[in-house]
């Protein structure tokens, strides 16, 4: 750029010129459109909150704090409550989260250290093929490979995870369930019978579910740290170890936090898959093995049969849903800032 | 810029050309689209029948959509479709919300089957006191005395009933419900009669093919689904006791057998809580199609009724095989007899 400005100082011809009316105007209406855009996104969200909150009235002054303690929901005596319900979705869904974050934060480790292409890279050196002109791209062409990969777990239609859980999922985890019940069953954890669905299919799908989530964000978070942290970490004595546990995810915790929280609403939204496979049992009960339900499929079960009266009763579970997300993202960003404080690296 | 004015030119005609074209083709073969919504239950039936008259009469396109009983009862009552569909029938309040008038037209029947999982086991009989147990949560072991007694030759295991029950409101639901508060006081009282009743034993599945994989998965387990599903997956079906104390298979003429022992009434809602009989099969139940009384515009009339009449002659033939039950002659006059309710302006 600097080339072509210079060659042009002092000739006739100059470069400079007023902005068209398509340029001045189109700066304009464009910023305005943002604007507009911005807002209307803002204005859907309290819309969405101001109807279901508006359906759900009747029904939030006749049963008032009952509903959220009580644990029966009866359509015959029209006795509601979703305390079963906020249980299973908040159990399923920190149990999904634990098993996610494990394997994604593992899988992004694995991917940002190089270690496959490191391994697939020693393997074409020891066939002296590591500078092959075709050969020598497999390293980063299979890393790249392994990250689409797990971003198409992503891709994949809710229902189909529903139907492999119940098809795959269930029928192999049976014996060991049951060999753990008959051994294990003081423990609180195995204490039910698995019958087929139930709370442990549910997580375990929910966090195949989720971990893509985890995994493509914490890449690109622990991508991001500065490369001269890792070398300086090297460089003092630290092993491989001790640099990715001290030096590069406290770095870039802020973005893995970031990911688990939103893999956290992920979670607790998950229809189709817990409607197919978490029994829709309304127990509170520690049991990996009994069935349980949640508030989405709570709400995907009833609402195509509901009558006028049910659905009050509904948009009240769904306001409560739409509550525990906003609390929990509220827990998570403040989580956030507190843990990462101090310890983000190099901007 | 002539180039770019005879571009225009050229589209703009060709638009209006076009727009022409189709107009006149409209004009010329009379298209009449229907639009329908409801139950689920008959919806593969329905959609067979809509299909073959379309193969027919190519003018006509009839649209259903499966969206459930309930759904289908409210977007009648607003006249957002031009008929609906339920297993469920019509409830007098809600007839009275439909200005124009109700005909409920019963167009085919279906059968509610216990399907069970259990090696060994190849057929299973359930007196109504030992079914109606089960799905109380009392009856909760296969060897229980109420089902050995009936079955002295199976080998029943000394395992817990895993009963799987339906998570959706559904008519499904509704009929089984209906059948059990027949038979069983209890159940009368509590859970009683709903699409959604709390039940008081189960994990519960979603819709007719979730309640077919549990039971397909799970060793132990029984559970209530349409006829054509067990069918059409192979499961194993439970010999029932009817009213009149005899032990029935699931099958046509079974099924058949119940439709006859209850007489059609006037509004054409014949309910089948326990019907009579030797042969009778204790759990059936027809299906509605919900019309109006009266139809301003007169194409659509002539072509619902059309469709009708055409679902109640060929249709018939075809239900079978669909796991549906054909309606007894009787019936299939009545219904046609019924039609000439719906009129025009």
């Amino acid at each position: 750029m600097a080339a072509v400005s210079e060659s042009n100082v002092g000739t006739a011809t100059s470069v400079a010129r007023a902005p068209t009316f398509i340029e001045r105007y189109g700066n304009i209406v464009f910023r305005w459109a943002t604007y507009l855009f911005a807002w209307l996104t803002v204005l859907l969200v309290l819309y969405i909150v101001y109807t279901i909150t508006k359906q759900a009235l009747p029904a939030m002054s006749k049963y008032g704090w009952g509903f959220i303690t009580g644990t029966t929901w009866d359509p015959n005596t029209k006795v509601y409550g979703v305390l079963p319900e906020i249980w299973g979705t908040m159990y399923s869904s920190l149990l999904a989260l634990f098993i996610g974050t494990l394997f994604g934060l593992a899988v992004a480790i694995f991917l940002s250290e190089h270690y496959l292409a490191t391994f697939v890279f020693s393997l074409l050196k020891a066939a002296g093929l590591q500078f092959h002109p075709v050969w020598g791209r497999l390293p980063d062409q299979l890393e790249h490979l392994f990250k689409n990969l797990i971003e198409l777990l992503a891709a994949i239609p809710s229902v189909v995870y529903g139907l492999w859980g119940i098809f795959f999922i269930i029928p192999l985890i049976r014996p060991f369930c049951l060999a753990w019940q008959a051994k294990l069953g003081w423990i609180p954890l195995f204490s039910t019978m698995l019958s087929g669905p139930g709370m442990l299919p549910a997580a375990i799908v929910l966090s195949i579910m989720i971990m893509p989530t985890i995994a493509a964000i914490s890449l690109n978070a622990l991508l991001a740290v500065p490369p001269k942290l890792r070398e300086a970490a090297y460089g003092l004595g630290a092993t491989r170890w001790e640099s990715i546990l001290a030096i590069l995810l406290p770095t870039a915790s802020k973005g893995i936090f970031g990911a688990i929280i939103l893999a956290f609403g992920r979670a607790l939204g998950e229809t189709m898959a817990l409607a197919m496979l978490v029994g829709n049992s309304n127990v509170i009960s520690w049991s990996l093995f009994s069935p349980a339900n949640t508030l989405a499929a709570l709400l995907a079960n009833n609402f195509a049969e509901a009558g006028p009266r049910e659905i009050g009763v509904l948009m009240f579970a769904a306001l409560i849903l739409l509550g525990i997300t906003v609390l929990v993202n509220m827990a998570g960003a403040f989580v956030l800032n507190r843990a990462s404080m101090g310890r983000e690296g190099v901007e | 810029m002539i180039i770019t004015k005879m571009l225009r030119l050229s589209l703009v005609s060709f638009v209006l050309g076009f727009g022409l074209f189709c107009s006149s083709a409209d004009a010329a073969e009379d298209y009449v689209k229907l639009i329908g919504a409801g139950a689920s239950f008959p919806a593969p039936l329905y959609s067979k029948w809509f299909k073959d008259y379309h193969g027919v009469h190519s003018n006509v396109q009839v649209d259903y959509q499966s969206v459930g009983s309930g759904s289908g009862i409210k977007n009648f009552i607003n006249k957002t479709v031009d008929f609906g569909a339920s297993d469920a029938g019509m409830k007098p309040e809600e007839i009275a919300q439909v200005e124009a008038g109700v005909q409920l037209l019963p167009m085919t029947a279906g059968a509610i089957v216990l399907s069970y999982n259990l090696a060994g086991v190849p057929e299973l009989k359930l007196t109504r006191e030992a079914y109606a147990g089960i799905f109380l949560g009392k009856v909760n072991k296969w060897n229980d005395p109420l089902i050995a007694k009936a079955n002295p030759d199976a080998k029943l295991p000394d395992s817990t009933i895993n009963v799987v029950v339906r998570a959706d409101s559904s008519g499904t639901t509704y009929v089984f419900s209906q059948h059990l508060a027949a038979i069983s006081p209890d159940f009368a009282k509590s859970p009683g009669v709903n699409t959604m009743p709390n039940w008081a034993v189960g994990t519960r599945s979603k819709g007719n093919e979730g309640i077919t994989a549990s039971l397909r998965t799970t060793p132990g387990s029984i559970g209530y689904i349409e006829y054509g599903y067990a069918k059409g997956q192979g499961l194993a079906m439970a010999v029932l006791e009817n009213k009149a104390g005899k032990f029935i298979k699931a099958s046509t003429p079974s099924f058949q057998a119940s439709l006859a022992a209850v007489e059609m009434p006037d509004d054409l809602m014949a309910w089948l809580p326990d019907p009579g009989g030797d042969d009778s099969y204790p759990i059936v139940t027809y299906t509605w199609l919900l019309c109006y009384k009266r139809y301003d515009d007169a194409n659509k009339l002539k072509t619902l009724k059309s469709v009708i009449e055409y679902g109640l002659t060929e249709g018939q033939k075809c239900s079978e095989q669909f796991g549906y039950v054909p309606l007894p002659a009787p019936v299939v006059e009545k219904v046609k007899d019924a039609l000439n309710n719906i009129q025009g302006k």
